[in-house]
């Protein structure tokens, strides 16, 4: 049910006579839900901001919000589902924002003839349909959210560094799935081809457990590194964990298996040291 | 039908792969590396394979065939340039190239030939020490 020209009309000049009652129950309605968590001042500033781009809109004779004249509308309800979803409220919370000015408008209207009752009807889906595109905009920037912080953790939390001349090291921090190792292993190898490194450490201090899908990944890291030129080694194995390879019993074969970061450096400090010396 | 060109470079033999490598180029590779180590004399052959999108199976075997007949002649063999993806796909396949050295770049290869060369002219009992420091993945 849309709005024809006139009951949007007669809502514009509603919502112009009656802003400071509408306003004021708005937002009384908004703090209730938010219970709190946002100031009645700022509150009370976004609810006016948005009665005046409703009017707007309505003054506009929007019939829906894809109409030309609910451009600012459509603006002020992204922004504010944008500001709350990164705030943390909820998506009802959000939706409640919106769906409050029915109460407020009908706390306002006059109801003594049928043609009250159609209109407010008509506007109400009007408003409706707003809380669903605020809705929209809410899972929208969630979503966003989320895209980037999986990807800022990927990048965190696969950085190749070079500990020495020739020898780059893989910190690994957190649990290794196959689509961490995947990236793990494609990084380590480019970096040993760009870097020209025929050493690489793999450091595993941060892996809160390695059980036999791990220890696939990681040895086939390192049989893929030595296809490629590069000796790797083992780092970071704390006691539970080698514990806990020795009972599943997995196998390094001839990889090199060190307790500490150090202690691998040092090991291939000395392995280069002994092929300088010749 | 194309074929790898063998460059002389000192004691060295270098082979730069930059053509697709069918079965026949691979076998050509084969005769012509052996025929070349005889004339010139070389102690030692890199094989560059930087250029190479997909090593297959048969591929792998002609290398590590390439590595054995060199051997025979006294020359040593490193493979070298393989690329990450191919890697990554010689590992998934559960082909891991037994038999044959290989070092990330030509330069890295030629230092590897060249402690190979001075090992043979140490004593035996050093030779052991240095065994787990170089690349191969013979025991892999």
């Amino acid at each position: 049910m849309t709005l024809s020209a006139d009951e949007a009309a007669r809502f514009a000049a509603l919502l112009e006579e009656n802003q400071e009652a509408l306003v004021a129950a708005w937002t009384d309605r908004v703090t209730t839900s938010l219970r709190g968590r946002l100031s009645h001042a700022e509150l009370q500033r976004q609810t006016s901001e948005m009665r005046r781009a409703f009017q707007q809109a309505l003054a506009g004779a929007a019939q829906d919000l894809t109409t030309e004249a609910a451009g600012e509308l459509r603006a002020q309800l992204a922004d504010l589902s944008a500001t709350r979803a990164r705030q943390g409220f909820t998506a009802t919370e959000t939706a409640v924002s919106v769906f409050a000015l029915k109460e407020a408008v009908l706390n306002v209207l006059d109801g003594s003839d049928a043609t009250t009752l159609r209109d407010y009807v008509a506007f109400s889906s009007f408003v409706d349909e707003a809380a669903l595109f605020t809705f929209d905009s809410y899972v929208r920037v969630r979503e966003e959210l989320i895209a980037d912080q999986a990807e800022q953790l990927l990048e965190l939390s696969t950085p190749v560094v070079k500990l020495w001349e020739g020898v780059v090291a893989v910190p690994l921090v957190g649990t290794l799935d196959s689509a961490r190792a995947q990236v793990v292993m494609e990084r380590l190898l480019q970096t040993l081809v760009d870097t020209g490194s025929p050493y690489a450490i793999i450091d595993i201090t941060g892996v809160p457990a390695v059980d036999t899908q791990v220890a696939q990944h990681v040895l086939k890291t390192v049989v893929a590194a030595r296809l490629m030129g590069a000796d790797c080694i083992i780092s970071g194995i704390r006691p539970q964990i080698a514990q806990t390879i020795v009972a599943l019993g997995i196998e390094f074969g001839d990889i090199a298996t060190k307790a500490s970061l150090a202690d691998a450096l040092r090991y291939v400090l000395a392995q280069t040291g002994k092929k300088k010396g010749r | 039908m194309e074929r790898v060109p063998i460059l002389k470079i000192g004691d060295i033999l270098l082979v730069s792969i930059q053509i697709d490598m069918e079965d026949q180029v691979a076998l050509q590779l084969q005769e012509d590396l052996a025929d070349r180590i005889v004339a010139t004399g070389c102690h030692g052959v890199i094989i560059d394979i930087s250029a190479l999108d997909i090593v297959d199976s048969f591929v792998g075997r002609t290398l590590a065939t390439i590595a054995a007949i060199s051997k025979v002649l006294d020359a040593d063999t490193v493979v070298v340039g393989m690329r990450p993806a191919v890697a990554i796909t010689l590992v998934e396949l559960g082909l891991s190239l037994p038999g044959i050295r290989t070092a990330l770049n030509v330069e890295l290869g030629m230092d590897l030939l060249a402690r190979e060369r001075g090992e043979d002219d140490d004593e035996p009992d050093d030779e052991d020490e240095d065994e787990p420091g170089a690349s191969a993945v013979a025991t892999s």
